[in-house]
């Protein structure tokens, strides 16, 4: 394996005729780091990655390996010989060839003696727990196992650059969890550089070092899966983060003290006070000052985990229960505020449908966006 | 309820059952007869005998497999890189089906009227040929071995082609990306991964353009020289059919026909078992 320190993409962009898949894509990855495209489907994040092996030409842009230029339009080393690993949602395995001859394809195409091929092979099995399947076919085995298969056949190359395309999507919900650890446990070991592609922000918050979350080709945001998770972009984000109380809010009054804004707003029938981390140059701040001056309407975002049925300390929101989901350890409920707007929140005692409630939030977990932010990144196709 | 629906299904089955049984099990079987029995109905051998003991019938069986093996190679080897190409679907990928389907609707005797006009000492192609100064005087296609093997190809090919193409365009597209990505260039991609997932597909088609080839007979007579070198082993059924009309010699020149075809085709799907191993074609899981 050729030794590096950064793979950087810039200005990455891909257009299939007049719709642009990924517009304007930079990011420089670090050796040994795991990154994640995150996104809804056709947000282009399969065609981000297919672009940066080189499978799908992009339009323009350019991709470096530390000062060896891979990729500028123009100029393309072909996939065979980017030295990456791709795993695919789908295993490709090849159906003609046993589990060993699989796992072997490369290192054969690479010209090694036999005995390094089958010590390598060996290890590479082991590695993946799959020790006495070498003769089996990928038709034998179970989706699981064929996946780990295709993962083995391509660290046994020991790849610069591993890209694992929804690699869970076809396994069922409890073979998806079990492959995720073995996958974070086997990053731990190799250290191998890893672009991961899902739309599942439980995986990518599992296993990244760092996320990025796509929408119509354009980044919204690139950050830890703490980050991004706690203190998203944009209200896309916090959507896509599980942010599901979107109301429609008229801000009162707005007040800057120090790092934080102290922002009293009227939403879901009631008065509510919200604290709001955002530093000075945020982009989110200034929108939120500019839609306030201009007296336009935003939007909060809350997670149903933040309110809390009960009288809470402050942010009083009156509602009607209208349905109950019984999740085992808590019950999900979705109920109807003034205003009509929804409100859905956790509670862990027992609520019945149609049960007049009060639920209340800390004001440090409301967050605001200006109707802008929604509609960044808006405009281009899947 | 489920046994009923079964049964139902089965039932289905019954008219496709019947056809087979009527137009392919019981004439085979009555020719097999035919073949074993003399006028009278006695049992005998001689019909078999007296086609191995005529040189002049006996090297029918030469002079078909001369045209037709050629002839199969030939038209597998040609749509294997046909279909590979493809395989993603081009443009015009409509009007160039069209215009190989149109031999098989238009059928032999058509076809080779056809060629005889065109490639015959005054067609177009002689013509052609003669203006451009690339022969001297007019080529002869036709009634000859050549005619034959070139109408069996035009007819044979887009069978192979279409049958390929199916298989072909049928395997995951990842594959090839999968092989791609392990470090493996066009070539070898085709070579590792696309040959032997092709390899039921071509040996299907292989087995079926022999059988189209072998039972040759408009084109051995309208194209060839059905009395000398392109008397065909078909020919020689139909002479004693319908010239000689005895039907027992016959029918076992035909069963001589059906015996050397399943030959071959066997010897085909024993290269196709040793090429092919794995389960399945698709690559999902």
């Amino acid at each position: 394996m050729k030794d590096f320190k950064t793979i950087s993409v810039r200005h990455m962009t891909k257009r299939f005729g007049d719709k642009t898949a990924v517009s304007d894509f930079s990011l420089e990855f670090g050796k040994g780091e795991f990154v994640t495209f995150l996104g809804p489907s056709g947000c282009g994040k399969s065609t981000a990655l297919n672009c940066v092996t080189g499978l799908i030409p992009i339009t323009s842009g350019e991709i470096w390996i530390d000062d060896e230029c891979i990729d500028n339009a123009d100029h393309q080393i072909p996939p065979e010989k980017r030295e990456f690993g791709m795993v695919f949602q789908n295993y490709a395995l090849f159906p003609h060839l046993s589990v060993a001859e699989n796992v072997a394809f490369g290192l054969k195409l690479r010209k090694l003696k036999k005995a390094e091929v089958a010590k390598r092979v060996d290890d590479a099995l082991r590695l993946v727990h799959l020790e006495g399947y070498a003769h089996k076919f990928p038709a034998q085995m179970s989706g699981g196992e064929q996946q780990r298969v295709a993962i083995a056949r391509c660290v046994v190359l020991e790849p610069r650059l591993l890209l694992l395309d929804e690699p869970l999507s076809n396994l069922d919900a409890k073979l998806r969890i079990e492959l995720r650890y073995e996958l974070k446990a086997l990053h731990e070991r190799l250290k191998v550089t890893t672009i991961y592609v899902t739309h599942d922000q439980t995986e990518a918050l599992a296993l990244s070092d760092r996320i990025v979350v796509l929408r119509s080709g354009k980044i919204q945001q690139v950050g830890s899966p703490t980050k991004i998770y706690s203190d998203p972009a944009n209200m896309f984000v916090a959507d896509f983060m599980g942010f599901r109380n979107r109301w429609p809010a008229k801000i009162e009054s707005i007040e800057e003290k120090g790092p934080t804004l102290v922002a009293k707003f009227s939403a879901a029938g009631s008065t509510l006070e919200a604290h709001l981390a955002y530093p000075a140059d945020d982009p989110r701040r200034v929108s939120l000052l500019a839609a306030h001056k201009a007296g336009a309407a935003v939007t909060t975002a809350i997670r149903p985990e933040d309110l809390a049925l009960g009288d809470g300390a402050s942010n009083h929101i009156r509602c009607t229960a209208e349905i109950v989901e019984y999740q085992g350890n808590a019950s999900q409920v979705g109920a109807v505020a003034g205003a009509g707007v929804r409100v859905d929140f956790r509670s862990g005692t027992s609520v019945a449908e149609g049960e007049a409630l009060s639920v209340s939030v800390p004001p440090d977990k409301i967050l605001l966006f200006a109707a802008e932010d929604q509609d960044s990144g808006a405009g281009v196709g899947p | 309820m489920k046994g009923a629906e079964k049964g139902g299904v089965k039932l289905l089955l019954a008219p496709a059952i019947i056809f087979v049984l009527l137009l392919f099990l019981y004439p085979f079987a009555y020719g097999l007869f035919l073949s074993l029995t003399t006028e009278d109905g006695g049992f005998t051998l001689s019909n078999y005998a007296k086609f191995f003991g005529n040189a002049r019938d006996f090297r029918t069986i030469w002079v078909t497999l001369q045209i037709s093996v050629p002839v199969t190679f030939i038209n597998v080897a040609l749509a294997i890189p046909f279909a590979y190409y493809m395989r993603r679907g081009l443009k015009g990928e409509r009007i160039l089906t069209f215009f190989l389907i149109v031999p098989i609707t238009l059928g032999t005797v058509l076809v080779s009227e056809g060629m005889l006009t065109f490639m015959g000492p005054n067609g177009w192609l002689n013509q052609l040929l003669l203006f451009l100064h690339i022969v001297k005087e007019p080529f002869r296609f036709t009634h000859n071995y050549l005619g034959v093997v070139l109408s069996l190809a035009l007819q044979g090919f887009p069978y192979a082609f279409l049958m390929l193409l199916g298989y072909v365009s049928g395997i995951n597209p990842d594959l090839e990306k999968a092989s791609q990505m392990l470090g493996a260039n066009r070539w070898q991609t085709f070579w590792r991964v696309l040959f032997p997932l092709m390899v039921p597909g071509i040996a299907i088609a292989f087995s079926l353009n022999f059988v189209m080839a072998f039972s040759v007979f408009p084109s051995a007579v309208l194209l060839g020289e059905p009395s000398g070198p392109t008397r065909v082993i078909s020919i020689a059924a139909y002479q004693q059919a319908f010239e000689k009309f005895n039907f027992n010699a016959a029918s076992a020149i035909s069963m001589i026909m059906a015996a050397i075809e399943l030959i071959v085709i066997s010897l085909i799907l024993m290269w196709r078992s040793r090429m092919y191993k794995g389960a399945s074609i698709v690559g999902k899981g």
